[in-house]
């Protein structure tokens, strides 16, 4: 079945089963591979992206579910000329990544963070990026990242 | 996973029809069914999607309490039932992470009854009622052990709702690993008595605590429950907690639900 919805704010399709998740839909029908998979199994969160502004595992979210809506993945981060987002930029300030694979995961997990809360606390980003795995352990750095892109001043918070 | 076919029916009516079908199952926010059916411990040969219909979808407030729609997602019941029901919005707020209180939903998590579930702490410690397309349940009547309802085949709950108590609490101590509850207690105190359900912890699910409730009704303050001894035996047990620990978590979190509510 064919199945067509907005994907970073155009109407786009592919052919489905029953079963095809839409991180297949992105990835494979779409040629989007900037949503990763990371485990599969709904723990990892790499795979993030918004349905209709919502995070969602997308690895676990049926494409025919979707049909329709509007999806945003980490390609439709950057801003229209090209240059990275506050989000996006902020990770590369403070090094919020170091191999990279959950980068995309983390900067939408973050981003949908600041649209509903755009001045968090630091427990806050923490208990809001908790469905996000960074094997690499670099969450001070990711923390660091959401709280400079939020605004605040990132510095004053404990380095440890 | 098996490939299946997808329906996407817009009211209760049409998918409680196309439940009837060989084979079929009802899909609401896929965060338990999905990865159940990649590891092809489920293989559905039809999904009935309950995300289109409007009519199971919100929260709001009665004169039977709070009605809480079946196919709303927690993040939703945490943002909206906060005014009214503090302690079941927070325990929606807590369930999962963001991603997945986005997509799953409470008729979902009630009908699956995971023995580690929170939601079904709420609505037995509640009181609750569970209404389908074709009766009501009282939460009490409702979990029959292990991933096992009341609810007959095809059956859908198309809303919960909770009476509101005088005070109550939510206490979870997560398995950080899955984000369940290894034990989670939720104390209500209404004005003809005080319920505590307990999940996570009982071979047979989620349970209520009758010795304790006695003990709050008489006297609501964590001192109350300081005598009693809840027995390791029908306690779960496995590599995170052993039966006699997760019996000692039921009452030191029954305590500090006390005094949070």
């Amino acid at each position: 079945m064919k199945v067509t919805m907005t994907v970073n704010g155009k109407a786009m399709s592919a052919e489905t089963e029953g079963r095809t998740l839409l991180s297949s839909f992105l990835r494979e029908g779409l040629g989007l591979t900037g949503t990763h998979v990371g485990c599969d199994t709904t723990q990892c969160g790499a795979c993030t992206v918004h349905v209709d502004g919502q995070p969602v595992k997308s690895c676990t979210v049926l494409a025919q579910d979707v049909a329709g809506r509007s999806v945003t993945t980490i390609e439709g981060m950057a801003n229209k000329d090209g240059s990275l987002s506050v989000i996006q930029q902020a990770f590369q300030d403070h090094h919020g990544l170091q191999c990279g694979f959950c980068t995309p995961g983390m900067v939408m997990i973050s981003a949908a963070l600041l649209s509903e809360k755009p001045n968090p606390t630091e427990e806050e980003v923490r208990h809001y990026l908790k469905g996000n795995i960074c094997r690499c352990t670099g969450y001070h750095n990711i923390v660091k990242a959401v709280m400079a892109a939020s605004g605040a001043d990132s510095q004053k918070l404990a380095a440890e | 996973m098996h490939d299946f076919e997808l329906v996407k029916p817009a009211s209760v009516a049409e998918a409680v029809a196309a439940l009837g079908a060989e084979g079929a199952q009802a899909l609401s926010g896929g965060q338990t069914l999905l990865p159940s059916m990649k590891q092809r411990l489920a293989a559905p040969e039809r999904l009935v999607s309950l995300g289109d219909i409007a009519e199971m979808k919100g929260v709001c407030l009665g004169d039977r309490g709070l009605a809480v729609g079946g196919a709303t997602p927690h993040a939703v019941v945490a943002r909206e039932a906060k005014a009214h029901y503090p302690a079941l919005a927070w325990l929606a707020g807590e369930i999962g992470d963001p991603s997945v209180r986005a997509r799953g939903t409470i008729g979902g998590s009630l009908a699956n009854n995971d023995p580690a579930a929170c939601y079904p702490a709420a609505a037995l410690g509640s009181g609750a009622t569970i209404v389908t397309d074709r009766r009501e349940i009282a939460a009490d009547a409702f979990f029959q052990g292990l991933f096992t309802t009341a609810l007959e085949e095809g059956e859908i709950i198309t809303s919960v709702h909770f009476p509101i108590p005088e005070k109550a609490a939510y206490m979870k101590f997560a398995q950080p690993a899955s984000r369940f509850a290894l034990v989670g207690v939720f104390v209500a105190k209404f004005a003809d008595g005080v319920r505590v359900a307990i999940t996570g912890a009982g071979e047979d699910g989620v349970f209520r605590w009758t010795e304790a409730e006695a003990a709050l009704g008489a006297d609501f303050r964590p001192e109350a429950v300081e005598g009693l001894a809840l027995s390791a035996g029908g306690m779960l047990g496995d590599m995170h907690g052993a039966p006699a620990y997760r019996a000692n978590l039921v009452k030191v979190l029954t305590r500090r639900a006390v005094a949070a509510a």
